[in-house]
């Protein structure tokens, strides 16, 4: 066992215990705190398996983005110091049992399959690579997806201003009186059907 | 670098995504369900990586699906949270058992 390795196997034992400490945790902000050190964790692994641009991005992602807006939402909605009621024993139990049911079917799975690793040539790929590949327009072009996930991050965005505004206090219904009489001057047209838009209320006079 | 097989790798990304699992049936309030979901959301993005990497170090599809999935991640989370802001206004309380108009 080298050095690499001793370090993968540090990396993966930290983020494991984080993981599990963020979904056990009674308080609600702590649990944020281990989330984000497990995010943290994951992005080690990224740069531990030497993909950097990834690493970045999920820095940048989830450790600045994501869990602050948590943290965020945390402060509006509940004191942040009580503990939460933790849940039913039975409930414990349950879902103790059924993860660990589905941990070890996996595990046997993976094991046994085995994945003959025959990866010839080293893993390398400089972020120009990426970005070329983001928005080329050939075969293994990423154009199209790249495109619909920018329409769906603006309509996201959007759908968040609507659903988070403040509903206003209550709708004052105010009447307008409608105009009466308003002149309206029309040149004489040329043609006979010439569509002129004006709304009913309104009172034509042909001059 | 070579000493730890892909199977590992992959364990690591199994506990993970089991561990997320747990919380999702445990906890009852909605901001811990979605750190639980963001845990499992990682945990696929490890699996994308590491079959990239181990596999097929001459394409780069892995490393794209773990960018779109990143990017749909921080939308799910926004909405998400708009709409939890928006259930304690209504509510006063953001416990999943709390909110049973649409039960029935």
């Amino acid at each position: 066992m080298d050095t690499s390795a001793i370090i993968f196997y540090a990396i993966a034992a930290f983020t494991l215990v984080m993981g599990l400490m963020a979904v056990t945790s009674s308080k609600i902000f702590r649990s944020a705190i281990w989330l984000l050190l497990s995010m943290v964790g994951i992005a080690a692994l990224y740069f531990w398996m030497q993909v950097e641009f990834i690493a970045a991005v999920q820095i940048i992602v989830y450790v600045g983005g994501i869990v602050v807006l948590i943290i965020f939402s945390i402060f509006l909605t509940q004191q942040a110091g009580t503990k939460m009621p933790g849940p039913s024993l039975k409930r414990i139990i349950a879902s103790a049992l059924a993860a660990l049911f589905g941990l070890t079917f996996s595990f046997n799975l993976i094991n046994h399959y085995g994945f003959s690793s025959a990866a010839s040539q080293p893993f390398s790929l400089s972020v120009s690579d990426i970005g070329v590949q983001m928005l080329s327009t050939t075969e293994h072009g990423y154009i199209l997806p790249f495109e619909v996930v920018s329409l769906l991050l603006l309509s996201a965005m959007v759908g968040c201003i609507v659903i988070a505004l403040k509903p206003p206090k209550e709708n004052v219904e105010r009447t307008v009186a409608a105009p009466e009489n308003i002149t309206v001057n029309i040149t004489e047209p040329e043609e006979e059907n010439v569509n002129v838009n004006i709304r009913e209320p309104l009172i034509i006079t042909e001059v | 670098m070579s000493t730890v097989p892909l199977t590992h790798i992959l364990f690591v990304s199994t506990a993970l995504f089991f561990i997320g699992m747990y919380g999702l049936f445990t906890r009852r309030n909605m901001i811990t369900m979605l750190m639980s979901v963001e845990l499992i959301l990682n945990s696929v993005n490890i699996n994308f990586v590491a079959f990239n990497k181990y596999l097929y170090p001459q394409k780069a599809d892995g490393i794209f699906f773990t960018i779109f999935i990143i990017t749909i991640a921080a939308a799910e989370a926004a909405v998400a949270i708009a709409i939890i802001i928006n259930l304690y206004r209504t509510h006063k309380s953001i416990d999943v058992d709390d909110a049973t108009e649409l039960k029935w």
